[in-house]
């Protein structure tokens, strides 16, 4: 029941050799909701990009489905959402083009789209609430939309695991509604899922652990951590404008 | 019109719309990936391959292919391995390229007219070998191009969702660099190298302009190469101007057209529509 489908054992990773994770050691197992929290420079989106291999590590394992990262293929498993969609040079695309992209890792490169690409496309814009904006320039929507369209891509591949990267941030409180319902169906269909987040929101019924990631290292590893002082406050706008030298005052008990 | 009866004109004729297809087929993707100058910087580099074949009595077209592939494989890695340095770097393959074509040029028994053809194309200079040559390079990366569209797009649009989707990024960059080494070189005859980088790049500019998705602006980009072309053909042999200029040229006034009527457009149906109805979300979001 309880397959390890990430498993990183003493993970470390640098940039320029400044250390931004020493020892990191995680496991997650099929069907859970994992949560790496922190604050901001805490280092928990390197280690969910050292996860995907777009980072490399310096030293310790990492196992996706029972493979070393290194020797792992089988991408269309894992459904990946970005922080934020690249706009690049700036030619347009619309929603559907973009979500398409989806089914890319499970139909390989050569191959034209058929129709089980467009009905899984129509079911992931279905999933995120999109499905009247297909047409439209991913340009023209608004940050939660641009955002749910990111998550659409990652389910139009039908994957078993979801990365996703700070998937709430600075999105709209109806986007984050949409997004939450989308990733408790999701789940309802055995799902697994390794977020990462400053904040959970509406999110935090679905998590099922948490792991939070303070200064390169974990520091805490179970249930869903209460917010504490300013940031149990209601209004609280999380934000953090001196980064990396955040106590841990949140999830520090 | 009679002047199309001349069979080198129809080659001239021929060999400039293929590549007014192939051109904006392949620069949309240089455009998302913000690389819009690399052809100018293959064909300066192209141009060295010019002046070795012409040195070496050579075909000067193929030892371009040679050469033009070489830099733009050199630029990819460059490019690949980080950004900093790459700039400079770039600028180095640039400008030794084409000092190192005129130099080349400079040394063998080529005139100033022959070096003039290269930059900025010729309707005379089309031979039948040419354009078959052109004619099969040219539907290849076509074919190239419409094929991997799904890939391709995913690779401009997100590299690393890219390579996360275990698409093999690297090989397609690479790909993408001789393709456009390819429709440089290629291009020599009927724009030059000098202009080809225009060709590929302007009538992606104009379509994005009115287009909504990837896929229709390709389309539209390559009805526009295609236009700009053949009439820019047309246009260098009536008034007898080099068909490099007179392309591009048109290309760059459908821009101009196309923009102000666009902005002429969205004027009228402000006014017609005085209460704009609020969009249902603001457009927070700020695009990186």
């Amino acid at each position: 029941m309880s397959t390890p489908v990430i498993t990183v054992e003493h993970g470390a990773v640098g940039y320029d050799g400044r250390p931004v994770l020493r020892d990191v050691s995680l496991t997650v197992t099929a069907g859970e909701v994992v949560a790496v929290l922190g604050a901001n420079g805490s280092g928990k989106s390197t280690l969910i990009r050292a996860i995907l291999g777009l980072v490399p590590l310096s030293a310790g394992s990492i196992t996706l489905f029972d493979r070393p990262l290194r020797q792992f293929r089988q991408w269309q498993r894992i459904g990946y959402v970005p922080q934020r969609l690249g706009a690049g040079g700036g030619v347009p695309a619309t929603v559907r083009e973009v979500v398409a992209s989806g089914r890319l890792a499970r139909r390989g490169i050569l191959r034209p789209p058929g129709a089980a690409d467009r009905a899984a496309v129509d079911a992931a814009l279905r999933a995120v609430g999109l499905a009247d904006r297909a047409a439209d320039p991913v340009s023209t929507l608004s940050g939660g939309q641009q955002q749910r369209t990111l998550i659409a891509r990652a389910l139009s591949g039908r994957p078993e695991l979801l990365i996703l990267d700070e998937p709430t941030a600075g999105v709209d409180a109806a986007s984050q509604e949409a997004f939450a319902g989308a990733l408790r169906d999701f789940v309802a269909d055995g799902g697994t899922v390794l977020l990462v987040a400053h904040e959970l929101g509406p999110l935090r019924p679905v998590i099922s652990r948490a792991v939070v990631v303070h200064q390169g290292g974990v520091c805490h590893d179970g249930p869903v951590p209460d917010p504490a002082g300013h940031h149990a406050e209601p209004d609280h706008d999380h934000v953090h404008p001196h980064g990396p030298d955040e106590p841990a005052g949140l999830w520090s008990n | 019109m009679e002047l199309f009866q001349y069979p080198y004109m129809q080659r001239a004729l021929i060999g400039a719309l293929v590549i007014g297809l192939a051109a904006p087929a392949l620069g949309i993707y240089l455009v998302q990936r913000r690389l819009t100058l690399i052809g100018d910087g293959i064909g300066h580099v192209a141009l060295t391959g010019v002046g070795a074949g012409l040195l070496l009595n050579r075909s000067p077209v193929l030892v371009a292919v040679i050469v033009a592939t070489v830099g733009a494989i050199a630029i990819e890695v460059v490019r690949a391995r980080g950004r900093t340095s790459g700039d400079l770097a770039l600028a180095l393959l640039f400008y030794g390229g084409i000092a190192g074509g005129v130099l080349l040029v400079g040394l063998s028994d080529a005139t100033s007219a022959n070096l003039n053809a290269y930059l900025f194309g010729s309707l005379l200079s089309t031979s039948m070998a040419d354009l078959i040559t052109v004619g099969v390079l040219g539907a290849a990366i076509l074919i190239t191009m419409i094929v991997l569209r799904p890939a391709l797009f995913a690779i401009s649009h997100d590299e690393e969702y890219a390579r996360v989707s275990g698409l093999p990024v690297r090989t397609l960059n690479l790909l993408i660099a001789v393709t456009t080494a390819v429709t440089v070189t290629i291009a020599m005859r009927a724009v030059g190298v000098l202009l080809i980088s225009a060709l590929m790049v302007v009538p992606v500019a104009t379509a994005q302009q009115v287009t909504r998705g990837f896929r229709s602006t390709m389309t539209a980009a390559m009805a526009l190469g295609f236009f700009a072309a053949g009439s820019g053909v047309w246009v260098a042999a009536t008034a007898d101007t080099p068909p490099g200029a007179s392309v591009v040229l048109l290309a760059i006034a459908s821009f101009l057209v196309v923009a102000v009527a666009g902005a002429v457009w969205r004027a009228v149906r402000r006014r017609t529509a005085p209460a704009p109805v609020p969009a249902p979300e603001p457009h927070e979001v700020v695009l990186h």
